[in-house]
This record gives structure tokens, sequence and C-alpha cells, in this order.
């Protein structure tokens, strides 16, 4: 079952390409989050257990084999981290497109006030 | 599990038309669609709480991204060393899949983690928090500090956003 977390790091290296040959910043910024949720889903595959059930306890369970929730806590960090990462880079973004006009980054480059 | 390989077909499929389509709504739209397949990997591995929370946060994220490219499409140059530069991304992204398979193969297999760290929270999460939820649990209460530091970082970016966005004082 390998093929899950190729799969999972095929989305990630969409993401970097993405980054590594795009101009535009919002296509940077989009390679960006495809990124990070290529990593949030490695930790939650790393997790995993066949034949699990999520980790809340009731009080009839079957099934005694739950997935791991070490990872599911990490993650819940990582998600409001990347929310918040994307709501700053796109605000400095909208603010560089109000000076240049663009939002080509061949032509931003303009460092004087 | 074919469907977990079905939904990472679909957002790789969907991440690929967010990265190559010209339009930027499109493409905000295409970025939308993984994450959303992204909230239903989650609940297919067993994760609702992180499902519910992606879902309210891609629809934020969604939201704002419309607001930064509504009616801004824009000629973008291609010049430069298109080939060469190609090549170089492509061959680097090949490289460290080979490595990424190598070193893959000597994680433990897929759905079997030892989970050492985990057996403990499990076994005496009800008894030492009350709560029947070992990821709310976790996150309140073996590692507060942890969240302590995500609302930190939340904050900051929160200040950052306001000085950054801010109209009065410009000048």
């Amino acid at each position: 079952m390998i093929t899950v977390y190729i799969l999972c790091l095929v989305l990630f290296s969409v993401g970097l390409y993405c980054i590594l040959r795009k101009r535009n910043l919002i296509k940077i910024i989009i390679g960006i989050g495809i990124m990070e949720y290529a990593v949030n889903l490695f930790f939650i595959l790393s997790g995993y257990r066949t034949e699990g059930r999520s980790p809340i306890f009731a009080s009839d369970q079957a099934i005694k084999n739950m997935v791991d929730p070490l990872p599911q806590a990490i993650v819940s960090t990582l998600i409001v981290i990347g929310l918040s990462l994307t709501l700053l880079i796109i605000s400095i973004a909208i603010r560089i497109y109000e000076k240049y006009g663009t939002f080509d980054i061949t032509r931003i480059n303009k460092l004087k006030g | 599990m074919i469907e977990i390989h079905l939904i990472l077909l679909f957002m790789i499929a969907a991440a690929i038309i967010a990265v190559e389509v010209k339009d930027l709504l499109s493409s905000v739209i295409a970025v939308g669609a993984v994450g959303i397949g992204l909230c239903m990997a989650f609940l297919v591995l067993k994760a609702p709480d992180l499902a519910i929370m992606q879902l309210v946060v891609e629809i934020l994220s969604l939201i704002i991204l419309i607001r930064a490219t509504i009616r801004k499409d824009l000629p973008f140059s291609k010049s430069g060393r298109w080939v060469f530069n190609t090549l170089a991304t492509v061959s680097f992204i090949a490289v460290f899949l080979t490595i990424a398979y190598v070193a893959l193969k000597n994680l433990p297999a897929f759905g079997s983690g030892p989970m050492r760290v985990s057996k403990a929270y499990l076994d005496s999460a009800v008894a030492a928090t009350g709560s029947k939820n070992v990821v709310a649990s976790i996150i309140v209460n073996y590692r507060a500090y942890d969240t302590l530091g995500e609302v930190a970082i939340l904050f900051t970016a929160l200040i950052g956003i306001l000085a950054v966005a801010r109209r009065i004082g410009k000048k």
C-alpha cells in the first residue's frame, strides 16, 4: 500500500512545480496551499489503522481498533496555521497589486518606496 | 482502501487543473475542489473533527482568494528560458520522488503504524480528562501548549494583516 504515500507526494510535487514555475502571485499562493494540503494528508495517512474507527469512545463500541489520534491533533493545529498564513500572504498580494497594478512577479522589481 | 486512491487521484487532477488553467477565478475554484477532496479524504480516514475544520477553513480561504482575484485577469510574460527552467524543475521533482520512493519503503506499512505515544493516550484519556473524544483531550489537555502556540500564531498573523491592509496612516 505504498501507492497512497506516493500519490500524496505527487500532489505535493504539483504544488512545488506551481511555486517554482509560475509567475503569477495568486498561482504561487495556490501552490503553497496545495503543498499544505498534501502535508496534512500525509500526517493523517501515517496515522491510519486498517479497519480502525475514529478516536471517539462510545458506550456500545464493537470495534476496539482506533486510528492514531496524535497526528489528528497536530494537523488540527496545522490547518489553523495554514489559514493564517494564507490570509496574511493574500493581504500582502492585494497590497502589491494596488501599488504595481500587476500580479506578475517579474514586473515587481522596484524597491523604492 | 480503493476509495482513498480515487479521492487522491481526484485531488491530483484538480490540482493540475488549478495550476495550468489560464483564468485566475477558475484556478481558485479548482483549488477549492482540492480542499473539498481533502475534506472527503479526512472522512474516509476516520478523522471527522478535521473534516469539519477543513471545510470551514476551505470556505473562508476560498472567499478571500476570490476577493483577491476578481476582475484581475492580466496577461503574463512568457519570456525567459522556458525549456531550461521547466526541464530543471521537472528533473528536480523526479529526483525528489525517486528518493521519496526509496525512503518510504522503510516506513511502517500503510494501516499499521506503531502508535507508541498514542497507546498511552488511548488507554488513559477517558479516566484522566473525562473527554470521550481523544483528539479533543489531546488538543486541550495533553498538548495544551501546542494549542496556545497556535493561537499565538493566529493572533500574530491577524496583527500582520491589520498592519498591511489598513488604509489609515498610509501616507
